[in-house]
């Protein structure tokens, strides 16, 4: 969620490598993937707390957060309006992912190997490294530059995008749609929609991390200082903290009433 | 004052409703003296007029009561108030017809004043004795004889000195004013407490209702008050079979005026039930509620009316609250389909009636209803399909199941690998001793 990762410091163990490089910032992401990803984290902000009270319906405090939400036809108009920006951001996604492979002639490598997001053996070693500092028998693991939970909240977007936007269009266009697709298939599109959003809503906040693997291999192939950046500003730490604030906040809400309402 | 029980509300008093003077006995009246009222009366009533002509034999013993209660702040011995408004009295009905005070007081004699400090109560039944019998029989009557004070009695309804006929504009029984006859007490908190009304705040309910804005509109005189519904003299429990709110007789006595709805609904399911007897089958006011109604529009009414069907089709409210028709009608939004917008209101019939809105034949012009241009496809959505019926909606089922098991599973896992997770981490940061790096 940061735009600036601190990494060596952000652990005790880096912090023990003292490897010398503890002040210093590196850029993960470029400008516009950081537009995208705050856009995204927005709309799918939007959508949850304007589609959060259909689902719960039944209880009070959705009755409550529809009318403060402008009531359920303002609601629906906000969530519509971020489910088209979320679809425009992912294939905006597709395409750059894709294009800038493509103009580097390495396609090959988004498909496969440490930079690629794809499951591969590696992930399954993860896992069972991992499995085993949590039982306490093995050394904690250090991950490349994608760990396997970080794959996996990635295809589970990708998933998502898929499920809940699809269901999403069928049911905004169901006249339409009803004219290539049988009744049932709106049944299991609102089911869907509405329990895909649960899971996204819930796996949202997953995730610190530990990206050793990265680090050195970046260094090794001294692409580092490439990404070296200036330490973020007083004020934009401040906006990052704010933003994100909002948002992690504004998640934990919709995760605080998904809970209570299952008991 | 009419004996009978129904009120003529829009047009004249036909003249067999009027008072019947021959039936008033005069027990201190002479002969000479009743014969000379009868032929009087009996003139006036057959020319259809008031009686014009005074009873020769009638002169002074009003004023003589008059001379001591005609002064606003007249008090008895006991410091109440024994005032008796005299022109109003003579503007009454009971003026009209030139009865003298010992008419109705019947124990105090003209010519023995001062009389008793405290005097019998007045019976009317000496004249109306029809409209008394009537009375013992009404909800008021029977809880006044269960001794409940509270209840009302005649003239808490029609006044004392001052009635008036009941077409009268002003008088407490005509049409738009017996709304706030009936609220003196059923609106009234201390004695609704008192009293133990049934219904509490009837008053305020109707005050706001569709037929209480009708009566204070420029159609009141087509809109119901209190006795429309309930009767006035007949105004029976609704306890009893014959009471016009029984349970059974409510479609008649709302069709009385609804007449369009009332053959709806008993051509209707629900109607025909209540035909064969089944009296748990919804009436009008289940729906509709019988004080507070509402206009059909108004979207508390409608979402209100989803809940009521749901009291007897749970599974169909439970499945439709899964829906967006539901969902949405659930957070208090009339724009969605609600039961009525489907299966019909009045006219509810079962899917398997050809007739029926949501027969196979009806299905898609019902849809369309809302969704134009929907085709046969779109009617086939199920919108009261089950997650738990397999044979019902196989497809739903078994998303429902893949769903339900991918939430559980990637919930379960991540839950665990946080947990594990956050103990490591909290072991690490407090030197707990993780093993020592490769």
């Amino acid at each position: 969620m940061a735009t600036a990762l601190p990494m060596a410091d952000s652990t005790a163990a880096g912090a023990r490598r003292s490897i010398g490089v503890a002040q210093r910032y590196y850029r993960r992401f470029t400008p516009l993937e950081r537009i995208m990803h705050v856009a995204l984290m927005l709309t799918f902000v939007g959508c949850a707390l304007t589609g959060l009270p259909l689902l719960y319906s039944n209880q009070a405090w959705a009755t409550t957060l529809s009318h403060l939400l402008g009531g359920f036809e303002t609601a629906g108009v906000v969530h519509r309006l971020c489910a088209f920006v979320m679809i425009v951001v992912f294939v905006s996604h597709v395409v750059l992912v894709f294009g800038k492979a493509i103009a580097r002639r390495n396609v090959l490598a988004i498909l496969w190997g440490p930079d690629s997001l794809v499951p591969q053996p590696q992930d399954g070693i993860d896992i069972w490294r991992n499995l085993k500092w949590f039982v306490g028998r093995g050394p904690r693991p250090q991950f490349d530059r994608w760990t396997y939970w970080e794959k996996f909240d990635y295809w589970a977007v990708f998933w998502g995008m898929f499920i809940i936007g699809g269901s999403g269009l069928l049911l905004w266009f169901p006249v339409f749609f009803a004219k290539l697709l049988p009744g049932w298939m709106f049944n299991i599109a609102s089911l869907v929609h509405g329990e895909e959003a649960l899971l996204a809503v819930g796996l949202e906040h997953e995730l610190k991390t530990e990206r050793r693997f990265e680090y050195e291999r970046l260094t090794r192939e001294s692409r580092l200082a490439a990404k070296e950046a200036a330490p973020p500003t007083h004020e934009s730490t401040l906006f990052g903290w704010v933003v994100g604030g909002t948002a992690l906040s504004l998640g934990i809400v919709a995760i605080v009433l998904i809970v209570y309402s299952a008991f | 004052m009419r004996s009978g029980g129904e009120k003529n509300r829009a047009g004249p008093s036909a003249p067999a409703k009027h008072p019947k003077p021959h039936g008033i006995r005069m027990t201190t009246a002479t002969m000479l003296r009743t014969f000379c009222a009868l032929v009087c009366i009996g003139l006036a009533v057959s020319a259809h007029a008031k009686p014009a002509a005074t009873p020769a034999a009638a002169p002074n013993v009003n004023e003589t009561c008059l001379a001591c209660h005609a002064a606003a702040d007249a008090k008895g011995t006991a410091g109440k108030s024994i005032a008796v408004d005299g022109p109003k009295f003579t503007t009454s009905v009971h003026g009209e017809f030139n009865l003298k005070c010992t008419d109705c007081h019947t124990d105090v004699a003209a010519d023995k004043i001062p009389h008793a400090e405290t005097l019998k109560p007045v019976n009317c039944a000496n004249c109306h004795d029809a409209a008394v019998k009537e009375y013992s029989t009404t909800v008021h009557g029977i809880a006044r004889k269960g001794g409940n004070n509270v209840a009302a009695t005649c003239t808490d309804c029609h006044g004392t000195h001052d009635i008036l006929r009941s077409k009268s504009a002003e008088s407490r029984t005509n049409h738009v004013n017996l709304e706030a006859t009936c609220v003196r007490c059923h609106g009234d908190k201390i004695t609704i407490a008192k009293g133990k009304l049934p219904g509490g705040d009837i008053g305020s309910e109707f005050h706001d209702s569709i037929h209480g804005k009708a009566l204070r509109s420029a159609a009141k005189m087509s809109a119901p008050e209190c006795t429309d519904c309930h009767g006035a003299h007949n105004m029976l429990p609704k306890s009893d079979p014959r009471s016009k709110v029984a349970r059974a007789n409510i479609p008649d006595t709302c069709g009385s005026c609804h007449q369009p709805e009332f053959k709806a609904y008993t051509n209707g399911m629900h109607g025909k039930m209540r035909q064969q007897g089944v009296l748990a089958a919804p009436g009008c006011t289940d729906c509709h509620s019988a004080h507070a109604i509402q206009q059909h529009e108004a979207a508390a009414f409608q979402t209100g009316a989803i809940n009521e069907c749901g009291t007897c089709h749970h599974e169909s409210l439970s499945t439709y609250r899964d829906t967006f028709h539901g969902q949405v009608t659930a957070l208090g939004y009339a724009r969605t389909a609600t039961c009525a917008s489907c299966h019909g209101a009045h006219d509810v019939l079962p899917p398997t009636n050809p007739a029926s809105k949501v027969s196979k034949q009806n299905r898609l012009a019902t849809c369309q209803q809302c969704h134009a241009g929907a085709s046969a496809n779109f009617a086939s959505f199920d919108p009261h399909a089950s997650r738990h019926e397999r044979e019902r909606n196989p497809a739903y089922w078994y998303a429902a199941k893949f769903m339900e098991y991918l939430l559980i599973g990637v919930f379960a896992f991540f839950g665990i690998h946080t947990a594990f997770w956050l103990y490591r981490s909290l072991r690490v940061k407090f030197g707990g001793g993780d093993r020592k790096e490769p």
